[in-house]
């Protein structure tokens, strides 16, 4: 005898990709497909993330060439205009789209990890480990998360791998909440007793045959996160607090637009048209996995 | 209900010192001097070490920290190290209702546009409206509110140069200079807020709309008007207030970025110019008392549930 067949329990909002058979997993397509907002998030997101990849190859200038007439409005050269030193402003953007992606996936994995095995560990083991963890997560849990990151940054200095650390840190509480709520109803289940009696060691209990059956909330925070943490990272660096200036932030690159914007309009408004579209298409993302994996422990308001 | 308020309160103020210890510790561990911001202009050794003695630093950390947390209980965070020098505790009074004016009237924008969206909304389900609310609703999450700031000040300081751009005049010099100020940036701290009041009044709605009690008023033949007034919407409200904590923490989030964008002085000004700075005493002064906000306000809202629903019983 090898593995309890835990996969046929179901713990509410249990899910596993490959646990589905092929028919399931297409009707899951087909769930998401049905949903307007869903599609419009996913082609959106495709389109960004391919843009983001390929940045050299696709800009149609130079981003920090400053080759151009300052402040040129729309045009066919340039789609977006040009900035206050002549800067093709299209360039800039799709050079931006780098950062925030990386700092929105990057922080959601670093948080997602370090949160689920606090998670794992209050809930499983409970008592004083309980306590501990319990205590410094409900001290975060006071905070709003880009309040923490800013927290974070006052101490620990600017610089894009200073603003990933403090947005990653911020989000923490959040995935270990979710997980250890989920882990203290499924640690009741008889397959844990089973696997106990079987004599396996506690971590393969925790991250064989508990930490799957969370995977569907901890899917839908994660999407909800990554777009909270592209709006903080542009936030940080709108204040001058993220990114060094020299780096393509849409947060910098709107900061550094703020004293044209009454003249050069598309300045102010193009910069932060590119946070929103990002930010709109992964939230309804989030949304439709939340109604199709029916998740209950994430809020729309990740704050 | 007394002694539940009275644990809150020791808990509150639990918090209050955790959140104090940890930027006075985080504040010495970084690496370097971190006052050594203090002590730049100061380049002669013997006048660092007459500074250093000056301000305690000579001594052990934790002589440093109980002096330090001694002070702090006395109200006293210290002056900014800049310019007149000014005690911290001063600018945080001038800044704190500015920070609560925004705060107010943020919450009021909200309000006014999330109770009637999100009712119509939960009436009318999948109607085009109720599409189209929603949409709404996920635009006013996704966006950035510093961007919403500036697109405010393009249309209305800028283009049709109906309100000012920046700045921040007290109520005691008029109603209508103080208002004029803060509408722009509360409105764009409301926005968000007001996104997510409207889907949680809209959910609650939709649960309200199923029970029991919404039938009978049915049956009884009571007007529709009344029964949504009467019976719906003040059952519906409660959920809407559990997330008030997190909201309310929302918009002193939103001020925080939104005041910078209209150079109001208000807390989150002070604690970015602070960091920026490197003034320690402010972005330490301006922490905690950010925090306490935080902290005070969201007991408050835990206090008021049973305000609203008697059902719920403090233990």
């Amino acid at each position: 005898m090898t593995d309890i067949p835990h996969n046929q329990t179901t713990t509410a909002g249990a899910f596993r990709a490959d646990d589905l058979p092929p028919d399931r997993s297409r009707e899951a397509l087909r769930y998401l497909l049905r949903d307007k907002k869903a599609v419009f998030g996913a082609v959106v997101l495709s389109v960004l993330i391919v843009s983001a990849l390929l940045a050299p190859w696709i800009v149609p200038y130079d981003p920090e060439a400053m080759d151009f007439g300052m402040m040129e409005g729309i045009s066919w050269a340039h789609p977006l205009g040009t900035d206050d030193l002549g800067r093709d402003l299209l360039s800039r953007l799709i050079y931006g789209a780098r950062i925030s992606l990386l700092v929105g996936f990057s922080t959601v994995a670093i948080s997602l990890v370090i949160g689920v095995i606090l998670g794992v560990a209050a809930g499983y083991f409970g008592g004083i480990t309980d306590m501990v963890i319990m205590r410094y997560i409900d001290l975060q849990w006071a905070f709003p998360n880009f309040i923490i990151a800013v927290y974070l940054v006052a101490v620990i200095g600017q610089g894009l791998l200073n603003v990933i650390i403090a947005i990653s840190l911020a989000f923490i509480d959040d995935f270990a909440r979710i997980v250890r709520g989920m882990v203290l109803s499924i640690r009741e289940e008889q397959y844990v007793d089973a696997a106990k009696s079987l004599g396996y060691s506690d971590a393969r209990i925790m991250f064989r045959h508990i930490l799957p059956n969370t995977v569907a909330p901890i899917i839908v925070q994660a999407t909800v996160s990554v777009s909270y943490a592209i709006l903080g990272e542009a936030g940080l660096s709108f204040l001058g607090l993220g990114v060094d200036s020299d780096t393509f932030s849409w947060g910098l690159i709107l900061a550094d637009s703020r004293s044209f914007i009454s003249s050069a309009w598309w300045l102010g408004v193009f910069p932060g048209c590119f946070i929103m579209i990002t930010v709109l298409s992964i939230n309804f993302l989030g949304d439709a996995l939340r109604d199709m994996l029916d998740v209950r422990e994430v809020k729309s308001v990740g704050v | 209900m007394k002694q539940y308020i009275i644990r809150r309160l020791i808990g509150a103020f639990i918090v209050m010192w955790a959140v104090a210890t940890l930027v006075f510790v985080m504040m010495r561990l970084v690496p370097g001097d971190p006052l050594a911001a203090m002590l730049f202009d100061a380049a002669d050794p013997d006048m660092v070490e007459e500074l250093r003695r000056q301000y305690g630093l000579d001594q052990p950390i934790y002589v440093q920290y109980f002096k330090w947390f001694w002070q702090v209980l006395q109200g006293n965070l210290g002056s900014s190290i800049y310019g007149s020098r000014t005690p911290v505790t001063t600018i945080i009074a001038e800044a704190f209702p500015r920070t609560m004016s925004l705060a107010t009237l943020g919450f009021f924008f909200a309000l006014i546009i999330a109770v009637p969206a999100g009712l119509i909304s939960a009436i009318r389900k999948h109607s085009a409206m109720d599409h189209t609310v929603t949409v709404f609703a996920f635009i006013g999450l996704s966006m950035p509110d510093f961007w919403l700031a500036i697109l405010l000040i393009i249309v209305f300081a800028a283009k049709l140069q109906v309100l000012p751009a920046i700045g921040y005049v007290p109520l005691s010099q008029g109603f209508w200079p103080w208002l004029s100020h803060i509408i722009l940036p509360a409105f764009a701290i409301g926005v968000g807020f007001a996104a997510i009041i409207t889907r949680m009044i809209r959910s609650s709605m939709l649960e309200i709309l199923k029970t029991d009690y919404m039938r009978v008023a049915q049956a009884k033949g009571l007007r529709e008007f009344v029964i949504l007034t009467r019976h719906g919407f003040p059952n519906a409200l409660i959920p809407v207030l559990t997330v008030m904590g997190i909201a309310l923490a929302l918009l002193l989030a939103g001020a925080v970025v939104v005041e910078n964008v209209f150079a109001i002085k208000g807390l989150g000004r002070v604690l970015i110019e602070g960091i920026l700075n490197r003034d320690y005493p402010v972005v330490q002064g301006a922490i905690i008392a950010v925090s306490a906000i935080f902290v005070f306000a969201n007991l408050i809202v835990d206090l008021l549930y049973g305000v609203v629903d008697p059902r719920i019983r403090f233990e």
